[in-house]
């Protein structure tokens, strides 16, 4: 296996470690992304998200393991976190969903298979016929996310 | 057996078998034998029926057929000049003739019957015993005794063996006409005649305008259409034909066809009057002759003009011995419709199954099947009742003729004729002999200018009159079989399957049934509008809105208890991202407009199934230099990008992921590559052959004209992808026929084709215009276009829109090709702004910091690679691994499928050395 260098973007072919691409990314600089008390993580600064579109932030869970979030913020400047991992495709795609209503429910539709899920709850409110790949859960995990002096923070335990 | 006057008939239902069957042995060991001679559409109907009712099997059918193909559709005939394909004037479902109960002899005349052994012979001498014996030999064109009938150049119009003669012999005379001179090469116009101004003779005539042909018609009568139109009628269609450009020389008697004196051929008429007109083809079209001469040497009982008679039960004097369509003499003459044909099979299918069905007596409403010329009657449309009173409307410079027929108290509907204006036949037809609610001059006035009033059509009514289907019917397969759709009603009761006149009706019926049955008709776009998506179109250009918050502010549906309309979905939000792209919004990524698009617009890439992108530059035409095909290769190697060559004559390159996606693009546009918008639902690609300029027999150069129609058209936004092909010559290398847009080189420039699909529900394209010259075929491109973005639904492509839009195809033609509407200025002003405002979508992304930002992996890590990405190598490349693959990790065991083990590893892999 031969790494690339081509590419100037590119990175090596091993997995990263979060840690040290959190750390080591200028704009996760900024926002100093270290979890903190309880889980909290600062992901990024609210400018940053386009309204009523995703963003993913690569986190970790408490035990350290990666984790990939769905990062959203609403045409009211609220922020919601979904699992970035669409249950019915196995693919880190959720934050690039469309964003919309269901009644007053905001809700992401997967761009793989459309299911839509609620964005406060996680909850699959349409599956269009399908099943969750093996292993995976029906419904998304949310996760409680807030904006502190125009940062956005999300609590992954 | 059915022995007429046994008293258990009368008491048995048609769905049983006789008292005879049940104490006789069980089906299957009993199975009697049908044999039908003749292979038209009648036939057809006979088997269709016989095998949907007979379901216990009781009988085994054999169809003698003495063309050499499947029944197909006599009355479409003209249509083979369009689509040139004989299949796809197949009637019915083909599976019909697999069924094992029933055998078609094609290519297989049956020379003799002998009724006493109860057989027939066939033409190859084989002997086939019969129990019941069904003669649907149909007609002969009627070949009247002039003088030099004979002559080579003299044709009839029956079968598709003869318009395929018909059409040969017009291009071989046309060719023959051709003359270099110095200034070019001049070509003599192919003069045709047709004998006989009735409806096949109108047809024909339009046939040999459609094959580039003069065409002039000689009229016996006073008028056209003498037996469906009365003289007003005539008159009026007399000038629609001429409008066509075809002549009309009515009261004319033939006297003699003279042959040309070099070539032998038919070269001139004469008329008794003293007339000539000099010819180079002529189609006779003087009526039709029951072929009865099996009949008759079986010695049954002949009409007096022929025929075989038979009784309102179909069967002649012999018993077992039946005759429907057109050979058939019933109620004393024989009918050449196939309409009263189709009855006469069906009630010779419930006689076999133990039935007490009759012939209802003909219904001979008839419509031309005729481009850009509307005529329909039906009734007395003659006015022969007695004491009948007639309302007529008439307006000559519109060339529209239409008149009612009613009884004397002027209330119950005799007949009507209908001339440039058809639009009352499919829904009064089925009120013949019904009292008309209201006004009856009402029905006449031109849409819109009188409120006919809404006529709600008896349950016994007959609507679809080829395939007998009443009214009831209709309503009966929304109530009780579950339709909810036109198409569902067509395949459940067959209505409108055949010449398709009555579909605006069975349309009106089915809706107006569902709303009654409770079931929602809703155009519903999604819960956040309740427009159709062409309403939505028209609502948006009309107010002029150029954002999603207006749109939904101004035309979304507010839920119940909510203050304001929600924030749209995964439905209406790529919808109206596509209406402002094709009304012309700027670029797809700016403002709110962003937050509209799917995730392959968003990327401007198409995402695949672990999350990574497929990156696909345009190569207008699959024209290429070497120098960008190394382009290609390069940048794929140097990003490890799977490659494939699409189906559309370009490259795919997968595995990108979103943050290579900028620096992928930087190499390409650099290199002089655009977006190829395989993402989006715009125009794809402009398949091409490689044309006169390389290829021994291209007449065109096709790779030109799709490089220009690939970049006039690349980036339009539609409501489907949109994919378009040119063929250099008539071997139709690109396949441009199964495109929506298929464009085909003559030697006298294109051939225009419509509204072809691949893909799941496959559909040829349809010719709309011959021989147009460049400009005129993007002209026609651009309104064709501009029409269906306009007024398709969500995601339908072409071949459904066309065969949707009131009016199909023919209707279209007449929008952009004649102006029906009004529109085409506009439709050309919107194309023209297309092409003025496009730009490079990748372009523009790479020079706007905004824009670009939007592509990084993560909001906190920008440049990581998504960590869960993982890929095997397959064949010198990668692909995403399997879920098993990745859970056994880059120390996996040994995968049998690949001789080898599987190597995982994480978003890039190096799979050459």
């Amino acid at each position: 296996m031969i790494p690339l260098a081509a590419a100037p973007t590119d990175r090596p072919a091993e997995i990263p470690d979060p840690e040290d691409t959190v750390t080591t990314t200028q704009d996760a600089a900024d926002v100093a992304a270290d979890a903190t008390a309880g889980g909290w993580a600062a992901v990024c600064r609210l400018d940053q998200l386009v309204p009523e579109r995703g963003a993913a932030a690569l986190l970790r869970r408490a035990d350290g393991a990666p984790f990939q979030v769905a990062v959203f913020r609403l045409l009211d400047d609220s922020v919601h976190a979904v699992q970035q991992l669409d249950p019915y495709a196995a693919a880190n795609v959720m934050s690039r969903g469309i964003v919309g209503t269901r009644g007053e429910e905001p809700t992401v539709a997967s761009p793989v298979y459309k299911q839509v899920f609620a964005l406060r709850t996680g909850e699959c409110l349409e599956s269009g016929g399908k099943t969750p790949k093996a292993g995976l859960g029906a419904h998304l995990e949310a996760f409680p996310a807030e904006v502190r002096d125009g940062v956005v923070h999300v609590q992954v335990t | 057996m059915f022995a007429s006057g046994n008293s258990t008939l009368t008491v048995r239902s048609r769905w049983l078998p006789s008292v005879e069957d049940m104490s006789s042995e069980p089906p299957t060991s009993s199975t009697r034998h049908v044999v039908v001679v003749g292979g038209g559409m009648v036939a057809q109907r006979f088997v269709e029926a016989l095998r949907s009712r007979d379901t216990d099997g009781t009988w085994r059918i054999s169809v003698f057929a003495e063309e050499p193909r499947k029944p197909y559709d006599r009355v479409g005939l003209t249509r083979y000049f369009e689509v040139r394909d004989a299949e796809e004037l197949t009637l019915g479902d083909p599976a019909l003739w697999d069924d094992p109960l029933v055998t078609l002899h094609r290519d297989c005349k049956v020379e003799k019957i002998d009724r006493e052994q109860r057989t027939v012979t066939d033409r190859l001498g084989r002997v086939h015993a019969y129990d019941e014996l069904v003669l649907a030999t149909g007609s002969n064109a009627a070949m009247p005794p002039i003088p030099g009938n004979d002559l080579p150049g003299v044709f009839v119009y029956r079968t598709i063996d003869d318009v395929a003669e018909l059409r040969g012999w017009v291009e071989a005379k046309r060719e023959a006409g051709r003359v270099e001179t110095r200034g070019g090469v001049v070509e003599k116009p192919v003069r045709g005649a047709v004998i006989g101004g009735g409806l096949l003779g109108l047809e024909a005539a339009g046939a040999l305008k459609a094959l580039g042909a003069q065409a002039t018609v000689i009229e016996f009568g006073t008028h056209l259409m003498g037996v469906q139109c009365d003289l007003g009628g005539g008159q009026a269609l007399k000038r629609l034909i001429n409008d066509k450009g075809i002549s009309v020389r009515p009261e004319t008697a033939t006297k003699e066809m003279k042959p040309h004196r070099r070539t032998g051929h038919v070269g001139r008429l004469d008329f008794n009057d003293g007339g000539r007109l000099d010819v180079d083809v002529v189609v006779v079209a003087t009526g039709v002759r029951p072929r009865d001469e099996l009949a008759r040497s079986a010695g049954l009982e002949m009409g007096e003009r022929g025929g075989a008679v038979v009784d309102l039960t179909c069967r002649t004097e012999d018993p077992n011995v039946w005759a429907i369509g057109e050979v058939a003499c019933i109620e004393g003459r024989c009918l050449g419709l196939v309409a009263p044909g189709n009855t006469m099979a069906e009630v010779v299918v419930d006689r076999l199954l133990g039935g007490q069905a009759e012939f209802p007596g003909a219904d001979t409403a008839t419509k031309l099947k005729l481009s850009g010329v509307d005529v329909a009657s039906f009734g007395d449309a003659h006015g022969r009742t007695e004491d009948c009173v007639e309302v007529v409307w008439a307006d000559p410079t519109a060339g529209v003729y239409k008149k009612l027929v009613l009884s004397d108290d002027a209330k119950t509907l005799l007949g009507g004729v209908f001339v440039g204006d058809a639009t009352p036949y499919a829904t009064l037809r089925p009120m013949l002999g019904a009292e008309l609610p209201g006004d009856p001059a009402a029905f006449l006035l031109p849409e819109g200018a009188g409120n006919a009033p809404d006529i709600e059509l008896p349950d016994e009514a007959n609507v679809c009159s080829c395939n007998n289907v009443s009214a009831g019917t209709i309503r009966g397969a929304v109530t009780d079989h579950g339709c909810t759709s036109v198409g569902d009603v067509k395949s459940c009761t067959k209505a409108g399957t055949t010449c398709g006149a009555c579909l605006p009706l069975v349309k009106k019926i089915t809706e107006t049934e569902m709303t009654r049955a409770g079931i929602e008709v809703s155009n519903a776009l999604c819960e956040h509008f309740e427009m159709t998506r062409a309403q939505l179109f028209d609502a948006v250009r009309v107010s002029e809105l150029h954002s999603f918050s207006d749109i939904i502010e101004r035309f979304g549906v507010v839920p119940e208890g909510a203050t304001s309309a929600g924030r749209g979905c995964d439905i209406c939000k790529p919808v109206v991202a596509s209406i402002l792209a094709s009304q012309g919004n700027g670029h797809i990524l700016s403002g709110e407009q962003s937050t509209l698009q799917d995730t392959n617009d968003h990327m401007l890439a198409n995402m695949q199934k672990d999350g990574t992108y497929s990156v696909v530059p345009r190569v207008p035409g699959g024209e290429i230099t070497p120098e960008g095909l190394i382009v290609i290769g390069e940048v794929a190697k140097d990003f490890g990008l799977y490659t494939k060559i699409t189906g559309g004559q370009r490259i795919d390159m997968f595995g990108a992921r979103v943050e290579q996606l900028p620096d992928i693009w930087k190499r390409l546009v650099d290199a002089g590559f655009e977006s190829g918008h395989a993402y989006g639902k715009s125009l794809r690609t402009v398949k091409s052959c490689v044309g006169s300029t390389w290829c021994r027999y291209g007449v065109q150069d096709s790779v030109g004209m799709a490089v220009e129609l690939e970049l006039r058209y690349r980036g339009l936004r539609s409501p489907h992808k949109l994919k378009l092909g040119v063929s250099g010559c008539a071997r139709e290398c690109a396949e441009a026929r199964g495109k929506d847009v298929g464009v085909i080189a003559t030697d006298k420039g294109w051939n225009l084709y419509v509204a072809g699909n691949g893909g799941q529900t496959p559909k040829h394209a349809q010719l709309l215009a011959e021989d147009l010259d460049s400009e005129t075929l993007l002209r026609t491109i651009d309104r064709f276009l501009m029409l269906y973005i306009r007024t398709a639904d969500r995601l339908q492509r072409t071949a459904p829109w066309a065969e949707e839009y009131e009016g199909g195809l023919e209707a279209i033609r007449q929008v952009i090709m004649e102006d029906s509407l009004g529109i085409a200025d506009d439709l050309d002003a919107a194309m023209a702004a297309h092409v003025g405002a496009y730009e490079d979508e990748w372009k523009a992304v790479l020079e706007d910091p905004d824009k670009l930002a939007r592509f990084g992996s993560f909001v906190n890590a920008p440049t990581t690679p998504d960590p869960s990405l993982a890929y095997v190598a397959e064949r010198g490349q990668k692909r995403p691994a399997t879920a098993e693959e990745i859970a056994a990790g880059p120390d996996g065991p040994v995968d049998p499928a690949l001789a080898g083990p599987v190597l995982v590893t994480g978003p890039t892999l190096e799979v050459r050395a």
